[in-house]
């Protein structure tokens, strides 16, 4: 690489999974990053693979990254450029196996290494037995009563098995559940042999792994201050440059749009941020109050100061539960008194399927007149005296009782012949129950679990 | 003398979820800016404007390295993530409603 050695470059290509193929693809090309991370789960992304792999047991893992993989790896390993992804979701033997097959493909020489150890699916029964009452972090409650309805349960793991991994060899690191952070945290650890009682820069590691981790929204995306963002359709995904210290620059490669500047990453330090004093990780407990941001250059914000504090005893576990089932109805109205034939036609669609004895309850039915102000429920004041010749009609219902939900979803087309006039944009067919997924978020004892590390070299 | 505006012509926010709380971030590009937040965004203010959106009560944490102020808004989410009915499950917009909120500021912290 062209840059001192003592200044390791990461770049975060995908926030979540659904996220563009263009974050990948912009950090590879040309080279520039020392390493690409990418962040494909989210809490209900576990539930979603876990009953994938319960379909087929070579899936439950991200899809689009091996997609992904198939278009940059070529560059990567041409240039060096190391990759750590979370895309192994339930299933990262699975997702390796599949990279196996790409790297084949394309006649590349790849060492590929697996993070698990996160799944404790299997192992709550034992768990319970053996004292760990999983007690729900929000209600107080045993997870013991609640069994039947677990679909999947996960520790989110931190950034020392990935550092291991790279330590191995690894030129691409597919893991379990980790904490989102250890991404960008692991390859330091890794690089600058940061310890694991040095708090300070761990907790600068994870500062910087919160930056990137949600991809574009530290460079102008989803920014209040949008009109001051030139070329959002270019936007740069992040890079961070971070030196030995733990100082670190957050920038975005030369020639792509959007913002790198004081206020947009404030912005992305704030988002869905706790008590800011205590950031918790499986490695550290890091003070969001102590970081120092200061604008550098153009499009370049240097962070510095970040102070950290001993880990908790305890690893954060995810549980997934079945929890009943929901749909969504949607219709656009127009015309003169849309908003009024809206709700007209809301209050036609509950009358009828009571007619076949289905009712919800007021706080299982939700309806929306989309274009009053409903974002806010009418808290930034009366309707406008504009009365729109258009809204859309959202109404939405949840039940333990599928049936019920399915038979509100198959009530909606018969009111485009049959309830006031102006209904259209029924599209998409007719609204299907789907399940909901609730989540039990609890602790449990570091002793209980560990991450476990699997290196496979791939010949050509 | 004081200017009756809304709290984006004075500062910044980002939302976003955590289960079926929301947390808004507030910060302010200037420390008089700050200060009048700390002052005057209150978490009785922030709940008001919130009115029954917002369930469980406003906790507010201070960032004062950022010019900021952390809001979480307990119990806003009907429920969160994937048993939410509401469009906007995740809060995602609820910074922008904060930022309508209007304010009497003074007129030295508008220039």
């Amino acid at each position: 690489m062209g840059h001192d050695k003592r200044t390791v470059l990461i770049g975060n290509g995908q926030g979540f999974w659904g996220d563009s193929s263009r974050g990948p693809v912009q950090l590879a090309r040309g080279g520039g990053v020392d390493y690409i991370t990418m962040d494909f789960l989210a809490e209900v992304t576990m539930s979603i693979m876990q009953k994938m792999r319960a379909r087929n047991p070579d899936a439950g893992y991200a899809t689009d990254f091996v997609t992904q993989l198939e278009r940059i790896l070529p560059e990567c390993v041409d240039r060096g450029i190391k990759i750590v992804a979370n895309a192994g979701g339930v299933n990262p033997a699975a997702c390796a196996a599949a990279v196996n097959a790409v790297v084949d493909k394309l006649g590349l020489k790849v060492t590929i290494a697996t993070v698990s150890g996160d799944d404790v699916l299997s192992k709550l029964p034992d768990l319970i037995a053996a004292g760990h009452p999983l007690e729900n972090l929000e209600t107080g409650e045993p997870i013991a009563g609640h069994l039947d309805r677990v679909q999947s349960a996960n520790i989110y793991l931190g950034a020392f098995p990935i550092a291991e991994a790279l330590g191995r060899g690894a030129d691409v690191v597919i893991t379990g559940r980790v904490t989102d952070p250890s991404l960008v945290l692991a390859p330091l650890i890794h690089e600058f042999g940061w310890a694991a009682d040095d708090y300070d820069r761990l907790a600068a590691g994870t500062v910087a792994g919160h930056i990137l981790e949600c991809g574009t929204q530290s460079t102008g995306g989803n920014y209040d201050q949008w009109r001051d963002v030139e070329d959002l359709a270019g936007i740069g995904y992040p890079i961070v440059e971070v030196e030995e210290s733990g100082t670190f620059v957050v920038t975005k490669k030369e020639g792509t749009g959007g913002l790198v500047d004081v206020g947009t990453v404030t912005a992305q330090l704030l988002y869905e941020l706790g008590e800011p004093t205590r950031y918790l990780t499986p490695d550290v407990v890091a003070d969001f109050t102590s970081i120092q941001l200061s604008e550098v250059g153009p499009n370049r914000v240097r962070v510095a100061g970040v102070v950290g504090a001993a880990p908790t005893d305890s690893y954060k576990v995810s549980i997934s539960t079945q929890d009943g089932w929901k749909t969504t109805a949607q219709l656009t109205v127009g015309g003169p008194d849309a908003a009024e034939k809206a709700l007209l036609t809301a209050d036609i669609l509950f009358a009828r399927i009571a007619e076949d004895g289905v009712t919800f309850s007021e706080e299982d039915r939700r309806v929306e007149v989309i274009g009053t102000n409903v974002l806010y429920d009418g808290m930034l004041g009366d309707a406008p005296a504009f009365q729109p010749s258009e809204v859309v009609l959202r109404v939405s219902v949840r039940s333990e009782d599928k049936s019920a939900v399915n038979r509100f979803g198959a009530e909606l087309a018969s009111l485009l012949t049959s309830g006031p006039p102006g209904l259209t944009g029924f599209a998409g067919g007719r609204p299907r129950a789907s399940e909901i997924i609730g989540f039990w978020p609890a602790l449990i004892d570091k002793t209980q679990a560990q991450g476990a590390v699997s290196v496979n070299e791939v010949k050509a | 003398m004081s200017t009756t505006v809304q709290l984006r012509e004075i500062a910044s926010a980002r939302s976003g979820d955590k289960g079926n709380d929301s947390n808004i971030g507030v910060w302010a590009r200037s420390q008089g800016r700050y200060e009048f937040l700390v002052e005057h965004l209150t978490e009785e203010v922030v709940a008001q404007h919130f009115g029954a959106l917002c369930k469980g009560g406003v906790t507010r944490y201070e960032l004062p390295n950022l010019k900021a102020v952390n809001f979480i808004l307990h119990d806003s989410l009907d429920g969160g993530g994937a048993a939410s009915l509401r469009t906007d499950a995740q809060g995602k917009t609820l910074s922008l409603g904060l930022l309508q909120l209007t304010l009497d500021v003074p007129e030295e912290l508008l220039a």
